[in-house]
């Protein structure tokens, strides 16, 4: 068995998030993005490597999408509406309730502002929409008989989560985008141990490590009040949803304390609409937002308000937050064109930016410089430009501590820069010994899976699990001599184990169901009558030395337990490990039974001369065949006793 | 059965003060009493005037609480008695509620200490003894009625009455409770799967769902096909139990109810086929709104007539649905009458609904789906139109009052809070009107404030699963077994050949058939394929010692590849099944070229007989035969491995 992954999308890129996953049949799209930088078919994942019939219905059991950023889920109104997918559909309470908006906006960007041809409509959008089941977090939803599915806090925006899929025995986890370290408005990605095939995982800064994101949100601030206080005018291009409330929740609050009356605008009716989401979804924020809900919802913005067009070149200082993040058109480049000329305002540009996109060419822009905008439009940018430097996606540490906690069998990288995966990759594979892959898009990579062997335990079985059964396992010696005094030194010389299975028994039937049984019970199962396999020595010891041997003449009756006193001491110094039982008469250990033997003829002893030799002792053992390499060892101490009597 | 608190220092506005010192009481835990004939009637001065005590289940006291493993809270409601069983120190269960059932029950209790400490205030703190009512001798002089409800119908059910938790033993007990979302998966000690499933009740009320290696079992509370308000019943999560524990008493309770309510109650009785089904268009919904525009016209006529309307409802759904419907209706009829909520716990009862749109009905959710608000009452605030109050006595109150007005508050039971002040200011006014909950013995309840002109409307809201779909729904979730409560025995006719029954009642404990007898096993596909296989003489069967680390986890028990243990090595088997066969021995045992002779013999005691078999080269060795043992005799360690291993060819060893 395995589970086979197709990359349809931000494979080895940052854009058109779409990778669809086998397990068993079974086959889950994760995320349906569109990527920002194209605006040829190259926008939306290559959907025929799924069908080429363009039979989704059939070829795909659910769509599970993380959350409402446009690179995961810009592709759906289009698959479902124009495609015809009209399978189920995940995605958590506020991704359902925040993507049309999402979605919408774009559209507008596109059709409206850019005279672009409509992929999709309005009404398009709401269809799809329909289609989608809302999950809560921790949620198990089942899909179908087979597969089970559920989210996880990712932190992120606001109602992004990691998907766990399961399909009988094989499981995986599909993070979307993340944040390890909470932020002003949400908590950190939060998931359960969970026993995984396979993680597939973002890697935007794959090998960025950040320091406390409290002093780049200072630097931020800094930058601002410095630009209003000079009387100019800041523009903050950022998506509708997300960054938008963060940030907006960071200045309002500086904005109290600082004692500023600068107007800080919302462009168009949008955002602030969809501040009355972020207050109804307040519970999927952070735990310090959450809880003070009830007194105040801080996403009640004190000193917000709407923005008017008439106010783009009205004088004086304001701060103003305009859709899209990237400047990739729409009202944000719109009064970038009328701002960017002037020395005193300032642009603030988003952690990430599209190749293709205005805030992409803006990055690498040293003010003042000429940029262009499209073939025919060129701007003397003379602002500031700061580069928002705290980002809602992990940074390297954090995928490599997830990924740890996680500890899969496997793992892929999505969503970054190729050079910076590879060198993640590596990373992962030497120091966690995690099989690791970065694979372009449109290809596929398939992964060996779990399996277990249904069986039927029985209750004998279990209950007899359920108490220990230490077994000591010596590691000295034998164990190569090259290294044998490293060894002796680096590792333990006795191992502890709980063999609790150790009396199991398999029993394989055809066409029967496969049992699991306690040995006891084999045998009445079986109708077959238990025969044991016993062993029996008469081993002889030569007593040298002559004092003893005096002893031995003199007193024919001498006390038996002065010999097994004397084995008793010998046989601990030699297993200090083992216990060894003092029954009187004999010495137990494990099965292995021994005691003096003072008859004239045993049948166990194979000497030679089965008569006793006045110079000889006897000790009989017995032992079983479970503890026959012991009883051997054993065996060769009781002989080596006559020796230290030399 | 206990005084409502005194009130006889409030004046709250200039109406007519109630300074007579009244002496009523109910049973604040009551379900329904059949009311019995009585010595002599009862009035205000029966009841007993002392701080109020609580019942709980007088057998919980008997329990020894160390011995409870978990706790599972179906509803709001249900979590009400669980600080008495947190604050003892012997409890160390593991008590699960879904989030919003331990929320709004934790305002609900934290409501019912603030309001209990009026009584405090009045009769000061309770002594180290028993109250003076607890008394024997003050028992024997109460009315029989009270008495019944003090002492239980066999007169046992003293020791059941608690004097109320405190807010620092709420808070206790809240800490113990691990919240769940509906459908989350909780494991209980590795070996059971806890999951709670929207029962359609109120907010947050589940059922649950209990999966262990041996079978599952689903616990079926009180449930409503569809709500206007909580998230439907989602009986879907529960179908193919092996048992279901059936703990909906809605028949039950629907048979016994008093009908001797003044002004006729709102019940309405649905008469629908229950063959075909359609789970989804049951109408309960319907009449449930039939019956709030009932209450909404009522309370029309009231305010028209200058009266005031007092809702002492408690349960959350009703109250929100309430709410919005009655505010309507003032719009249309443009009335400016104001709507109230008093109670300790009112802001954040409000601020809290509006934030939980994953836990309300699919109406709601589309609301936020469409960008308003989840419920009205937001506007309703910020409009002026409904305004919400901490207490009778908040200043705030105290300046914006107006009558008339629609005033929702606690208690139901008419003994605490808000209400009792509310209802001593109206209830001689023929006007105004009380709108209470079905359950409620309202002549008991009423009796302190008699003699009443106020109107009182007594409503049975849906609480359950009506008798006419409890047949239907069973066939649709299949169980295998199903556990009804006794006393629903005269109701129900399970059909025997879809699944078998058993019924239930209090004090007894009842045996679970029908779980399966064997617990699944998974062993992981890598340790499988390494275990060395025997197949056994009588064919067909192959048979391998098991290795490996037993694990337990998600509920199921997995045998997996340790990483401690060689499994590839092998280790001798020590289990020999079979008889054997001396000639096939001696043929076994000259192949591998020992020089053997046999002899015959009988053991020493002459009890059983034996072969005796001399191996003379390579080395000495004697081996003695009996039916269930094999002695090998030799100091040639190689020798006995060589034998033992010709004699477990022929016998079969694991």
């Amino acid at each position: 068995m395995a589970i086979e992954c197709l990359v349809l999308g931000a494979g080895q890129e940052v854009g058109k998030s779409c990778v669809v996953v086998t397990i068993n049949d079974k086959k889950i799209m994760f995320d349906c993005g569109m990527h920002m930088g194209y605006l040829d078919h190259r926008r939306y994942p290559d959907f025929s490597l799924i069908s080429k019939s363009g039979d989704f219905n059939n070829s795909l059991t659910c769509i599970v999408v993380t959350h409402f950023h446009l690179d995961h889920i810009g592709a759906l109104p289009y698959f479902t509406e124009v495609c015809g997918y009209n399978g189920p559909i995940y995605m958590t309470y506020p991704t359902k309730a925040l993507a049309p908006l999402m979605l919408e906006d774009y559209r507008k960007v596109m059709v409206d502002r850019r005279g672009e041809e409509e992929q999709f409509s309005y009404e398009q959008i709401l269809e799809c929409m329909k289609k989608v089941t809302a999950v809560d977090l921790k949620q198990t939803v089942q899909v179908d008989k087979d597969l089970q599915i559920r989210a996880y806090y990712a932190g992120h925006v606001l109602g992004a989560a990691m998907f766990y899929a399961r399909v009988g025995d094989v499981a995986i986890v599909y993070t979307g985008d993340y944040n390890m370290t909470p932020d002003r408005h949400l908590g950190a990605a939060q998931i359960d141990k969970l026993q995984l095939d396979l993680v597939i995982t973002e890697s935007t800064y794959a090998t960025t490590y950040r320091d406390s994101k409290y002093a780049r949100e200072r630097e931020f601030l800094k930058a601002v009040h410095k630009c209003v206080a000079g009387g100019g005018k800041v523009l903050i291009p950022t998506f509708a949803l997300g960054r938008a409330q963060e940030l907006c929740m960071l200045l309002d609050d500086y904005w109290e304390r600082m004692n500023l009356k600068v107007p800080i605008y919302f462009s168009a009716g949008l955002t602030v609409q969809a501040n009355m989401y972020y207050k109804m979804l307040i519970n999927w924020t952070s735990q310090k937002v959450k809880d003070t809900y009830a007194t105040r919802n801080a996403f009640d913005f004190k000193h917000v308000c709407s923005f008017d067009r008439s106010l783009i070149n009205a004088p004086g200082p304001c701060v103003l937050f305009a859709t899209p993040g990237m400047i990739s058109g729409g009202f944000s480049l719109e009064v970038f064109k009328q701002w960017a000329p002037y020395e005193g305002n300032l642009v603030t540009l988003p952690g990430y930016c599209v190749a293709g996109t205005v805030g992409h060419r803006l990055m690498s822009a040293k003010t003042p410089a000429h940029i262009n905008i499209d073939q025919d439009t060129q701007i003397d940018m003379r602002c500031q430009i700061h580069q928002l430097s705290f980002s809602p996606h992990t940074d390297a540490k954090g995928i490599l501590d997830l990924v740890k906690f996680l500890s899969p069998k496997h793992v892929i990288l999505v969503h970054g820069e190729k050079p910076k995966m590879a060198t993640l990759k590596e990373k992962m594979q030497s120091e966690m010994g995690i099989q690791c892959f970065d694979p372009a898009n449109n290809e596929t990579v398939s992964i060996p899976s779990t399996h277990y062997v249904k069986a039927v335990a029985s209750d004998a079985l279990l209950q007899s699990s359920l108490s220990p059964n230490l077994k000591f396992l010596r590691k000295c010696s034998e164990r190569g001599s090259d290294f044998g005094g490293l060894d002796a030194r680096t590792k333990p010389r006795l191992k502890v184990f709980d063999d609790r299975m150790a009396e199991g028994i398999l029993m394989v039937q055809r066409n029967q169901n496969i049992e699991a049984v306690h040995q006891n019970e084999v045998v009445a199962m079986l109708g077959l009558e238990s025969h044991e396999i016993k062993f029996a020595n008469c081993c002889p010891v030569y007593i040298a030395n002559s004092e003893t041997r005096n002893v031995v003449l003199s007193q024919s009756t001498v006390d038996k337990s002065f010999w097994l006193r004397l084995l008793f001491e010998k046989l601990s110094s030699k297993f200090p490990e083992t216990s060894i039982q003092d029954c009187g008469e004999r010495l137990q250990i494990e099965s292995f039974s021994v005691s003096v033997c003072s008859k004239e003829i045993c049948p166990h002893r194979t000497t030679a001369n089965l008569q006793c030799m006045p110079e000889t002792m006897y000790f009989c053992c017995t032992w079983s065949t479970a503890d026959e390499k012991l009883a051997w060892e054993i065996i060769s101490v009781i002989k080596s006793l006559s020796l230290r009597d030399k | 059965m206990f005084l409502p608190v005194p009130t006889d220092s409030f004046s709250m506005c200039n109406g007519e003060i109630n300074s007579r010192s009244c002496q009523k009481s109910l049973d604040l835990e009551s379900n329904v009493y059949k009311r019995r004939k009585i010595d002599k009637p009862l009035d205000e001065s029966s009841l007993i005037r002392a701080e109020p005590r609580y019942k709980i289940i007088k057998n919980l006291l008997l329990w020894n609480v160390s011995f409870i493993d978990v706790v599972l809270i179906s509803s709001p409601m249900g979590i009400l008695g669980l600080p008495f069983l947190t604050r003892s120190k012997d409890f160390s269960a593991k008590v699960y509620a879904t989030e919003v059932a331990a929320r709004i029950g934790q305002l609900m209790m934290e409501d019912l200490v603030t309001m209990h400490k009026e009584f405090r205030q009045v009769y000061g703190p309770e002594g180290s003894g028993s109250p003076q009512w607890m008394k024997w001798e003050e028992l024997e002089l109460l009315p029989s009625e009270l008495k019944e409800i003090a002492l239980g119908k066999d007169g046992t059910d003293l020791a059941g009455w608690m004097p109320l938790y405190s807010a620092a033993d709420v808070k206790d007990c809240m800490q113990k409770i691990q919240t769940l979302k509906y459908a989350e998966e909780a494991f209980y000690n590795g070996t059971l799967i806890i999951k709670a499933f929207a029962s359609g009740l109120e907010i947050g009320t589940c059922n649950w769902s209990i999966i262990c290696p041996k079978g599952s079992i689903a616990y079926l509370s009180s449930s409503v096909f569809s709500s206007a308000t909580a998230m439907c019943f989602d009986y879907n999560a529960l179908q193919r139990s092996d048992v279901i524990l059936y703990t909906d008493f809605t028949p039950c309770n629907a048979s016994s109810i008093s009908n001797d309510d003044d002004n006729g109650s709102a019940t309405a009785d649905p008469n629908q086929s229950v063959d075909t089904v359609n789970w989804e268009a049951i109408a309960d919904d319907y009449q449930e709104m039939e019956k709030l525009d009932f209450i909404c016209s009522c309370s029309m006529n009231s305010v028209k007539a200058g009266g005031s309307v007092l809702i002492p409802v408690g349960r959350v759904g009703i109250i929100l649905q309430l709410l919005e419907r009655i505010a309507l209706c003032l719009e249309s009829q443009n009335l400016k009458v104001p709507i109230y909520i008093v109670s300790s716990v009112a802001e954040e009862l409000m601020a809290f609904t509006n934030v939980i749109p994953e836990w309300l009905s699919k109406q709601r959710q589309d609301r936020l789906y469409s960008g308003q608000p989840l419920f009205n009452h937001m506007e309703l605030l910020n409009d002026k139109r409904l305004q919400l109050f901490p207490a009778i006595h908040s200043l705030k109150l105290l300046t914006n009052w107006q009558e008339p007005c629609i005033v929702f508050c606690p208690h139901w039971s008419l003994r605490l809070g808000p209400v009792v002040h509310l209802l001593r200011r109206w209830c001689r006014d023929e006007n105004s009107i009380l709108v209470m909950e079905e359950g409620v013995d309202a002549s008991l309840a009423l009796l302190p404030f008699r003699p009443m002109k106020m109107k009182v409307l007594q409503c049975s809201f849906l609480s359950g699963i009506q008798l006419q779909y409890s047949g239907p729904l069973l066939k649709t979730l299949q169980p295998r077994h199903v556990l009804f409560p006794e006393k629903l025995r005269q109701h129900i006719d399970p059909p025997k050949n879809l699944f078998s029954s058993s019924y239930y009642s209090e004090d007894e404990t009842l045996n679970v058939p029908y779980l399966k007898e064997n617990s699944e096993l998974d062993i992981a596909g890598d340790l499988a394929s390494r275990l060395h296989y025997t197949t056994l003489k009588q064919g067909n069967i192959n048979i391998a010692r098991l290795k490996g680390e037993l694990a337990i986890e998600q509920g199921k028990y997995r045998l997996l590849l340790g990483t401690e243990q060689d499994v590839s090595s092998q280790i001798r088997p020590v289990v020999h099944l079979g008889r054997i066969n001396l000639d096939t021995l001696l043929t076994e045992l000259r192949k591998i070229a020992l020089n053997i002779t046999v002899e015959e013999t009988t053991s020493a005691d002459g009890l059983y007989k034996a072969s005796l078999v001399h191996v003379l080269e390579p080395n000495k060795a004697t081996i003695e035969i009996t039916e269930a043992q094999t002695l090998i005799s030799t100091a040639d360690k190689n020798l006995a491995c060589q034998i033992s291993e010709a004699i477990s060819c022929i016998l079969d060893c694991f």
